[in-house]
């Protein structure tokens, strides 16, 4: 496992190099290109990202997502759902690496081999960060009208909650 | 959507912290967004613009066309208009093979190279069927071995911290295929 992990980058990178040269093209040249066209796509995405962590930044800092946890906990408590989750799977599609964060903060304060932390693990393996993914990729092209996009992926996002937790509760 | 929720977690945001007395922390990460958001594109430029390249001489020298055909029944079962061997089709297969392998900087300026291609087909002013697609697919990645996650459980001392990983599988495509499914549903309620 580790050693894939390890080579694919650079089995991936010769491999492109080797090609080009075998099929005689620039590869240098179209490197440049590439790399030139690239950068204009990072410059483009600085706006969507810009908006993204500001409003992360105040949801997190206000403590905001505890009261709306706080808000769902009747119901949560009824579903025996443990409630560091539920702050968790709230955070998972708004934040990569504030979920991340909290992932590791359920795994020290709960135990890593506990309910709750495989659990998170799970939900933070299977799916991505939601509000980046769309605004990065509209953003990117200009589109505002994201029409079902949204929908579509936080519906996602909810159906990796609900089977995350219950692969956890039937495997473990 | 992404507009309403932006108001929403804005507003709320303050008014929490107007309640639960918060507010110096709460204006202080907003005036830090700005450092942060600068951070990030030069922490992950480099590296995005580096793949752009490869991506660059990969289809120069027609290697995408290759690895699309490969993926080419897969793609036009998910993407109505993307034609085989269309820029649009190489652009995506290679977006899918990074993200398979977890290769997260890799993927995003691939598919948003994607999303420009998908774009020239669009006709509409908003989001086309397509380019949702591609968007929820790769909000709902599939990944070989989440290798991140598996240090830092280790690093707190699971006592097996590759385990997650079937279960991370089942979960990835069952997530997959539910945006999938909504998508295509959406799509389908749109024509009506």
């Amino acid at each position: 496992m580790r050693i894939i992990s390890q080579y694919a980058i650079p089995v991936m990178v010769v491999f492109i190099i080797a090609y080009g040269f075998l099929k005689k093209t620039d590869v240098y040249g179209a490197f440049a290109e590439g790399a030139s066209s690239g950068l204009r796509s990072v410059v483009n995405i600085i706006p969507p990202v810009l908006g993204l962590f500001a409003a992360i930044g105040v949801f997190r800092a206000s403590g905001a997502m505890e009261l709306l946890a706080a808000l769902l906990r009747p119901v949560t408590n009824f579903l025996n759902i443990p409630e560091s989750l539920v702050s968790f799977a709230l955070l998972r599609p708004v934040s990569g690496s504030g979920s991340l964060a909290m992932a590791n903060d359920i795994f020290v304060n709960e135990g890593v081999d506990s309910f709750a932390a495989k659990t998170a693990s799970v939900m933070m393996g299977s799916t991505e960060t939601t509000f980046y993914t769309l605004a990065v990729y509209f953003g990117a092209v200009g589109i505002k009208n994201t029409s079902y996009a949204m929908k579509c992926a936080l519906f996602a996002d909810f159906v990796c909650f609900v089977v995350s937790m219950w692969i956890c509760r039937l495997l473990f | 959507m992404l507009n309403y929720i932006w108001i929403f977690m804005m507003i709320i945001s303050f008014v929490s912290a107007a309640i639960t007395g918060r507010m110096d922390e709460t204006l202080q990460a907003f005036l830090d967004s700005g450092k942060k958001t600068f951070d990030f594109v030069l922490s992950v430029g480099g590296i995005m613009a580096m793949w752009s390249g490869f991506m660059a001489v990969a289809e120069k020298s027609c290697l995408t066309e290759k690895i699309s055909f490969f993926l080419s029944p897969v793609i036009s079962l998910l993407f109505s208009n993307v034609k085989k061997k269309s820029p649009a089709a190489r652009a995506i297969s290679m977006n899918m093979v990074a993200n398979f392998f977890g290769l997260a900087n890799a993927a995003t300026p691939l598919g948003i190279q994607a999303m420009k291609e998908l774009d020239l087909l669009n006709k509409g002013k908003g989001a086309s069927h397509d380019m949702c697609m591609l968007a929820v697919i790769n909000s709902a990645s599939i990944q070989l071995i989440p290798s991140t996650l598996i240090a830092m459980r280790s690093a707190a001392g699971s006592a097996n911290p590759g385990e997650i990983i079937l279960p991370i599988w089942i979960a990835s495509v069952i997530t997959a295929a539910s945006g999938i499914i909504a998508v295509k549903l959406c799509g389908a309620g749109e024509k009506l």
